[in-house]
């Protein structure tokens, strides 16, 4: 009787441990995340005029987004734009964690590599983003080495202001994102896994495709959700590197911030955030993370 | 830091107690606050144009009390005074934005009464003509928007209503940079702008109120389509005007867009662009590096603009006196001088006239070929000996005023549309 009574206390005793002690970081997240998302939602359906906003429920905001043909352009934009970082930052991610991870013998040099690729973090990425300027420009390091070389006799305008510099930044800037969380599953895999399939005879890519990518995968994920997240979110990138020529949805709501249209961006961030998280949905849906974290 | 009472009216007190509160205030003048004053903090904010440190420094030297500034561009600027107007005591404004912020309330209109030039302010800002003769351009003329009805005035009026919304301060003409060393020939429209000829070459700077009114000269030179107003377009004259912008793009005519002021000097001194949408400071400035770039006058003349100093509806008391007393001094010649040395125009010129060289006054006001070298107030040579300024005098230039930068009836649905151009 009193055994049952004190197991019952006991056990409310935990309960009530438990929820207190993931208390802060439920209000953390109550009061910084929610709480904005919330009032960002709220916001989407006011009204604006030019210079202020009033509390309204009309969908007129949804339906100028919704209906306008800019609107899909700028999104197929973005999409394009996290496709392509995501194909080159994982070829290069993969690639720089596999050296680091399989290649560098020793657990010193291993760290000390590693914390060499975080170097160019310790500036400002917005510094880091437009020192490609002076470099990619019309008269730039880069032109002027190409033409003195011989390889071209005209500079090259596409270097700049284009989609193609665009992306070479977001690849420069997110590409760290990716190597981090591959390295770290890449060094929890089992050695003695890889030398298991080579006594097997497995060939040198038959190592990798079958055993070191499926052992990889949450690490993939983790960073193909850092890299689209990242990219999708982005305006001051598209921005600087396109010379304001092209668009993506981060700049859309830029652009709708400026003008003090706050009910207009809302919409957008609401429309963007479902997009991102339907990405994310999906991606999720081909590794369980939380069962390989 | 001596506790100093802060006597802080609330703005609806004073109403209630109208006349004999504004006389009160009007008598209380420095005299009374006395030492009080030099503890006093106002906190301006605006564009970089005119937010320099040199000022405060000197506002500190003359006055005695702190001027904070903070320099945005101008959609910022916008955003500030429209919704935070506790974050600021002045703000340094140009007068499409006054049209935009001041529905809101959160300025105050000044009795100008209490400034002591007002009389000598060009008469741009008052009537509207520069000289008796003038014929008033299209756009948001700053005397269209500069006067109130009273203190807590929300409509403009035409005449000289003894309220003003904006003190004006500084202003100029603007019209196309260019650089005649890339270039080789003689440019003299705006048309030259969307010139296939500057493919990959040409830009314009991205702020929808002012590209708007450079894309309007362009259609207006290239002989497409003469505006009835270019201030205030149709929708119909709106999307025209962006349709032409749109295919030229999509032609790939522009290099890049510009935002800031920064990126202007960078895109012309690099070489990225031949011929853009530019302002006089940004001229200089490649200049000064060595770089030949021309402010260059066009036929169809200039788009111009103004800024101007408003006061913040929440300053009150001793602040306010403050901020007449900056205001004062601000039109006192000072200022002035140190901003027509860079290029721009005073709106009390003859007060600046003390602070500039003979030489100084002939080459940036009068149009005179400089006798010595010019120099910036950094002390920059800007300009050798012979040189004059591209334009000529004040006259001419001030005098050829084709539009000023304008807020339209249709705004929103422009910006809309400047939206979808940016995105094309």
């Amino acid at each position: 009787m009193t055994s049952l009574k004190s197991r019952l206390s006991g056990n409310l005793n935990r309960h009530i441990m438990g929820w207190l002690m993931a208390m802060p970081m439920a209000l953390v997240l109550l009061v910084f995340l929610m709480a904005p998302i919330v009032m960002i939602t709220v916001v989407s359906f006011w009204g604006a005029t030019e210079w202020s906003i009033y509390p309204a429920f009309q969908f007129d905001n949804y339906e100028f987004l919704l209906t306008s043909e800019v609107t899909y352009r700028v999104f197929l934009n973005t999409f394009k734009y996290a496709l392509i970082t995501w194909i080159c930052t994982l070829l290069i991610g993969f690639t720089v964690a596999y050296f680091l991870a399989f290649h560098v013998r020793s657990l010193t040099w291993q760290i000390a590599l590693f914390l060499l690729c975080t170097i160019p973090f310790w500036t400002s990425n917005i510094i880091r983003m437009i020192s490609w300027i002076p470099f990619l420009g019309r008269n730039g390091l880069a032109n002027s080495a190409l033409i003195s070389w011989g390889v071209i006799d005209e500079p090259v305008e596409w270097l700049l202001f284009s989609d193609f510099s665009v992306i070479l930044a977001f690849v420069h800037l997110y590409t760290l994102f990716m190597v981090v969380p591959i390295f770290n599953t890449m060094m929890r895999i089992d050695k003695s896994l890889i030398e298991a399939a080579v006594d097997g005879g497995a060939k040198g890519w038959q190592v990798l495709w079958y055993v070191i990518i499926p052992l990889t995968k949450p690490g993939i994920m983790i960073g193909t959700i850092f890299v689209v997240t990242l990219v999708m979110g982005d305006f001051i990138t598209v921005r600087f590197m396109s010379g304001s020529q092209s668009a993506n949805v981060g700049r859309m709501i830029q652009n709708d911030i400026g003008l003090l249209q706050y009910p207009s961006a809302s919409a957008t961030a609401v429309i963007l955030l479902i997009t991102v998280l339907m990405v994310i949905g999906i991606l999720l849906r081909f590794v369980d993370i939380r069962k390989e974290l | 830091m001596t506790t100093i009472p802060k006597i802080r009216y609330s703005r609806r007190s004073m109403l209630k107690t109208g006349a004999a509160a504004a006389a009160a205030s009007t008598l209380s003048a420095p005299m009374v606050w006395g030492q009080a004053i030099k503890d006093v903090t106002l906190r301006q904010f605006g564009t970089g144009v005119s937010n320099l440190n040199e000022v405060a420094t000197k506002v500190k030297e003359d006055l005695g009390f702190t001027l904070e500034m903070t320099a945005l561009d101008s959609d910022s600027v916008t955003q500030r005074a429209a919704t935070q107007p506790d974050s600021f005591d002045i703000a340094d404004i140009e007068y499409w934005i006054c049209k935009k912020v001041w529905p809101t309330g959160n300025l105050q209109a000044m009795d100008t009464s209490k400034i002591t030039n007002y009389d000598k302010i060009v008469g741009t800002f008052r009537s509207g003509k520069l000289t008796p003769e003038s014929v008033i351009a299209q756009g948001t003329a700053p005397h269209t928007v500069g006067f109130t009805i009273g203190a807590d005035g929300k409509e403009f009026v035409q005449e000289e209503s003894g309220w003003m919304t904006l003190i004006p301060t500084i202003y100029n003409a603007d019209t196309l940079g260019i650089r005649p060393d890339l270039i080789g020939r003689p440019i003299k429209n705006w048309s030259e702008l969307l010139n296939p000829e500057f493919k990959g070459k040409a830009s314009i700077l991205d702020i929808s109120s002012i590209g708007i009114m450079d894309m309007a000269m362009v259609v207006e030179s290239m002989g497409e389509y003469k505006y009835p107003d270019k201030g205030n377009m149709t929708k119909e004259e709106i999307d025209m005007t962006l349709g032409i912008f749109t295919e030229a793009k999509k032609a790939g005519q522009f290099r890049a867009f510009w935002k800031s002021f920064d990126e202007s000097v960078n895109l012309m001194a690099s070489g990225e662009v031949v011929i853009q949408s530019m302002w006089s400071p940004a001229i200089t400035a490649v200049r000064s590096q060595g770089i030949p770039c021309v402010y260059q006058p066009l036929e169809e003349g200039y788009r111009s603009w103004g800024g101007g100093l408003g006061l913040s509806a929440s300053l009150s008391g001793i602040e306010l006196d403050a901020a007449y007393e900056y205001i004062n001094w601000y039109l006192s010649g000072w200022v002035g001088g140190f901003l027509m040395r860079q290029g721009y125009y005073s709106a009390v010129p003859e007060t600046s006239k003390d602070f500039m060289t003979a030489d100084e006054w002939g080459f940036w006001f009068e149009g005179k070929a400089a006798e010595g070298d010019i120099t910036n107030p950094f002390g920059t040579v800007m300009e050798k000996a012979g040189a004059v300024r591209d334009g000529g005098s004040f006259y001419d230039r001030m005098g050829a005023v084709a539009c000023w930068n304008a807020v339209m009836d249709e705004n929103q649905y422009m910006v809309r549309k400047w939206n979808e151009f940016i995105a094309a």
